[in-house]
């Protein structure tokens, strides 16, 4: 079993991100459970979503408290909250980011990965400017590093599952599929 | 065909399956995603209903009343505080025999106020004549809405299918959609022995005096007995036809078993996994998981419960002054039996607190190392 939780703000589409995850692995077979944190939120206030992938069906309903993996949406959260709390040995950060990996400072038990998923969003103008809508590319990016599905099952899951701009928002998975 | 929704689109596509023809919503909080996608549905086309909206959730249900009457096949779906509400008319809708269909989505009761998980809300309703399914799976919340249109039509009696908030309604899963012509062939129209029509006038629900309205509740409690076993036959109809069992309880583990947990949604599921932890143990558990509470399936908690040593009742609601519900009720299947088990009541998780493995495992410990609980009711995760 894979857990992964994904730290975004409010408003930038991360519960929808882990869902299109969740359609992509489920055209694979595999069973998935993704929820969002259980509360109201608020746009702009640091959310989470989280996805549990499994190749047997998954009885566990409790929530994630030590994800393999942390993708975060959001650069600016890593210094606003603890984005390692309950992160697992070895775990992977992925964050949407224009620096290089290691300009963060993470404990050296995590590998961190970079994507710019907002420059990504920008260029094929999904969002505005000043709020760009990056989900769609950071989880291209997020199936490349992990390894999870073919691109092909994430894009046929962002063509059924997105009703705004769908062909844009899979130029922009795929690119940041290509670069990740 | 399989698709990745919520608990509350489950509900949606069950009830669309079913081809409901009428829907009645107050669409406010605690009110969820359900009606909200059925009211897509009835507007693109997709199901020919007709979706009422209305001002309250007394109205919901007596709007859902009346076209059952008229002869319709009626959905609705509400959550704590605005099933509080519909109180009155659910008596109604079991003593006038309307076989109205709900999804309820457990929200603990408020003050304080609360959107997160506990049963009180729908257990509340224990009393109303209601038939109760509690669903611990996105798979199982579609599937047994199909099924208790099928068991309240025959019977005449309404249902309601109940999952956790947030731990089924908001969270994604991947669910089976039947195809529509299999329903249709396991699901036929509604056709009910009277309805109210100007073609054939008739009153309904008027003045009863003591001389009739005992047989009415005698009969409603007959036709209450015929249900466990109406489950059963079309939870294995259902089977051969769609692949999935819809029985009246989930036993996981339990013919073996020396302890057995007795839990009820999506904490039923969380559940079978510490049980699969503590036979890696050489711990003998089992898990049964009540689905249909109401009513409560007598028979088949006996005879499982009829050979095991310890058993741990773990209740996400409770009965102020009392226990919680789910204890009481076993503790009652129990009472007189030649064979009674040593049963422990816990209650833990109330208001959304995550029931988690660690839960399961604080409560094996504490069966498992006593003869007899320490105190009716034992707490778990609760800061005293």
């Amino acid at each position: 079993m894979i857990e992964i939780r994904f730290h975004g703000r409010g408003g930038q589409g991360t519960v929808v991100a882990s869902k299109i995850l969740a359609d992509a692995l489920a055209k694979e077979g595999n069973y998935v459970q993704a929820y969002p944190e259980f509360g109201v939120e608020r746009r702009g206030a640091p959310v989470f979503a989280f996805i549990r992938i499994d190749n047997k069906p998954i009885y566990d309903k409790s929530r994630i408290y030590t994800p393999d993996h942390v993708v975060v949406v959001d650069p600016t959260l890593v210094e606003a909250i603890d984005v390692t709390e309950g992160l697992k040995d070895g775990g992977y950060i992925i964050i949407n980011s224009d620096k290089k990996p290691e300009e963060f400072k993470f404990p050296s038990r995590y590998k961190v990965f970079t994507i710019n998923a907002t420059e990504i969003a920008v260029k094929h103008k999904l969002g505005t400017l000043a709020a760009p809508i990056v989900n769609t590319a950071i989880v291209g990016a997020v199936v490349k590093i992990l390894n999870l599905t073919k691109l092909e099952s994430l894009v046929e899951a962002i063509r059924e599952g997105v009703p705004l701009k769908p062909e844009d928002n899979i130029k922009a998975a795929i690119e940041a599929y290509e670069k990740a | 065909m399989k698709k990745v929704i919520m608990g509350n689109h489950a509900l949606s596509y069950g009830a669309m399956l079913s081809r409901a023809q009428v829907i009645a919503a107050y669409p406010i909080t605690p009110q969820t995603q359900v009606v909200e996608l059925l009211s897509e549905m009835c507007a693109d086309g997709t199901l020919n209903a007709k979706f009422i909206k209305v001002e309250s959730e007394h109205s919901a249900m007596a709007a859902c009343l009346g076209a059952s009457l008229a002869g319709a096949r009626t959905f609705t779906a509400t959550s704590a505080q605005g099933l509080a509400l519909m109180h009155e008319l659910l008596h109604w809708a079991s003593g006038g025999r309307l076989p109205v269909v709900m999804g309820n989505i457990n929200r603990a009761m408020a003050p304080g106020w609360s959107i997160w998980t506990d049963q009180n809300d729908s257990l509340s309703q224990r009393d109303t004549g209601w038939i109760q399914f509690y669903c611990a799976s996105n798979q199982e919340v579609l599937d047994t809405v199909i099924q208790a249109f099928k068991v309240s039509e025959k019977l005449m009696i309404p249902s309601m299918i109940v999952l956790d908030a947030f731990a089924l309604s908001h969270t994604y899963e991947v669910v089976d959609v039947p195809d529509q012509d299999k329903v249709d062939a396991y699901l036929p129209p509604f056709n009910p022995p009277f309805r109210l029509t100007p073609d054939d006038p008739h009153a309904f629900g008027g003045l009863t005096s003591p001389e009739h309205y005992m047989e009415l509740r005698y009969k409603l409690q007959k036709d209450m007995e015929k249900v466990p076993a109406l489950v059963e036959e079309t939870g294995k109809e259902y089977e051969k036809m769609f692949g999935r069992y819809l029985g009246q309880v989930d036993e996981y583990l339990c013919d073996d078993a020396e302890f057995i947990f007795v839990t009820s949604g999506t904490a039923g599921y969380t559940a079978r996994v510490v049980v699969d932890e503590l036979r890696e143990k050489g711990i003998k558990a089992g898990n049964l998981r009540i689905k249909l509470f109401r009513p409560f399936p007598f028979e088949k908690v006996r005879s499982i419960l009829s050979k095991v040593p310890k058993v741990a009742v773990v209740d996400r609601n409770i009965s102020y002054g009392h226990h919680g519900i789910f204890y009481q009720e076993v503790k009652s299947a129990m009472y007189g039996q030649p064979h009674q088990p040593v049963i422990f009541g816990f209650i833990t998780g109330l208001g959304g607190r995550d029931i988690t493995r660690d839960t399961f495992k604080e409560i094996a410990d504490y069966a498992l190392s006593k003869s007899q609980a320490e105190e009716e009711i034992v707490w778990i995760g609760v800061k005293k």
